[in-house]
């Protein structure tokens, strides 16, 4: 017991000291846990998070906003990749991680489960919900764990283009016509508040986080985030001549931050407990491509063990 | 079905520069862990040339031999040209 705790100790003192911990490095099991937890959790929100927009790609309205959302989702895809593979340097396996995804076990980001209505959402999406996304991604840039840690430096060096992509894709229509502006309102309107619960429960309702916090597995806490995300929305609403939808939303100069209203989380645990408009359909179409694909997996291999096979026949 | 094995993938990112390790990804074999590596890995000219090598065959030092390993190092202050005093007269040295 009193070994345990040195370890802890020294663990702790480690963290203290701004070192990143390496996978083969003692770490205390809650701290493995809650890693493998956040990190195959975030790798399967970037994976099912391709499924909305994937939506649109065959409906984009030119060839230049097809290629660039193509690109999005395939970044997406390599993002999802780079996060099982740091998952899977503590000793969890691909096949356990996407078995809990498609069992339901693990969670992925709820926002995934609103629908794409029109192709202002894809704008919607990559300006907002990818704005929220890098908010929490840049923070997590400076985890304690160092495959984590790399894994964010690289997704966030390619997610900006997203943000960027939607942005333009809202500015433009906001040009065009005041039919397009409407539908980029409307699309606001839906997208706003599920941002908004990105960022997980208030820190008084969130009891892991100052475990979390002290490991430094999160640098920055959700309402520290949540607070940072709207007000470098609002001015970027503004250039839109957008409305966010929220009475409340105000510049309280006394904080210096603005102000907003109360985010309806019975709504939020209504979706993170399966019941949001798209959670059967996200899931399924995981589950199938997963399914469908398992003869080319199984071909791939079988063709890689010939070829090696061959390749023994012929140097004996 | 047996799993795709695990491949560590190194990017040489220009001529004149080491290959370093990027991070790892499956495959059914070698070649396709090169394929696989150019997409994931590459996709905004971060490289000129791959390296792929299955995970099971790279032994890593024990951290818990860190000290043993790397401590003595620390006293050797006589390795670093600063060790050295001189007279300030001396030139290109």
């Amino acid at each position: 017991m009193d070994n345990i705790n040195s370890l802890e100790a020294k663990f702790q003192q480690r963290i203290d000291d701004e070192e990143k911990i390496e996978a083969r490095d003692w770490m205390p099991e809650a701290y493995r846990k809650t890693l493998v937890r956040q990190i195959s959790q975030h790798a399967h929100s970037e994976i099912v998070g391709m499924l909305p927009e994937g939506n649109w790609i065959t409906r984009a309205p030119s060839l230049k906003r097809k290629l660039a959302l193509l690109a999005k989702i395939q970044d997406e895809a390599g993002h999802g990749l780079y996060l099982y593979s740091a998952a899977e340097t503590l000793g969890t396996s691909r096949d356990e991680m996407l078995d809990q995804l498609h069992t339901g076990k693990a969670k992925y980001s709820s926002i995934f489960n609103y629908p794409t209505l029109t192709w202002a959402d894809i704008g919607a999406i990559g300006w907002l919900v990818d704005g929220a996304a890098i908010m929490n991604q840049v923070a997590l840039c400076r985890t304690s764990y160092g495959p984590y840690a790399r894994a964010m430096v690289r997704i966030c060096k390619e997610e900006s283009f997203h943000q960027r992509q939607g942005y333009d894709i809202l500015l433009t229509m906001c040009k065009s016509s005041d039919v397009q502006k409407a539908m980029v309102q409307d699309a606001v309107n839906r997208w706003w508040w599920p941002s908004l619960m990105m960022f997980g429960p208030n820190d008084s309702e969130s009891p892991h986080s100052a475990q979390s916090l002290l490991w430094k597995i999160k640098r920055l806490s959700n309402d520290e985030l949540r607070q940072r995300f709207v007000d470098m929305t609002v001015p970027q609403a503004e250039i839109l001549g957008i409305r966010l939808p929220d009475d409340k939303l105000v510049y309280n100069a006394g904080r210096g931050h603005y102000d907003f209203g109360d985010i309806d989380w019975e709504e939020f645990w209504q979706v993170v407990g399966g019941n949001g408009p798209c959670n059967k359909q996200r899931l399924q179409a995981r589950v199938r491509a997963h399914e469908e694909g398992a003869w080319v997996r199984e071909a791939a291999m079988t063709y890689a063990e010939k070829i090696r096979s061959k390749k023994e026949t012929s140097a004996a | 079905m047996k799993d795709w094995p695990l491949f560590e993938i190194f990017i040489r990112s220009k001529n004149g520069l080491n290959h370093k390790h990027v991070g790892s990804l499956h495959a059914a074999d070698a070649y396709m862990a090169i394929q696989n590596a150019r997409d994931v890995y590459t996709r905004r000219n971060e490289g000129v040339s791959i390296w792929v090598v299955e995970s099971k065959y790279i032994t890593a030092s024990n951290p818990d031999e860190s000290e043993a390993l790397f401590d003595p190092a620390a006293d050797k202050v006589y390795r670093h040209p600063t060790f050295y005093e001189l007279p300030d007269e001396l030139k290109h040295m």
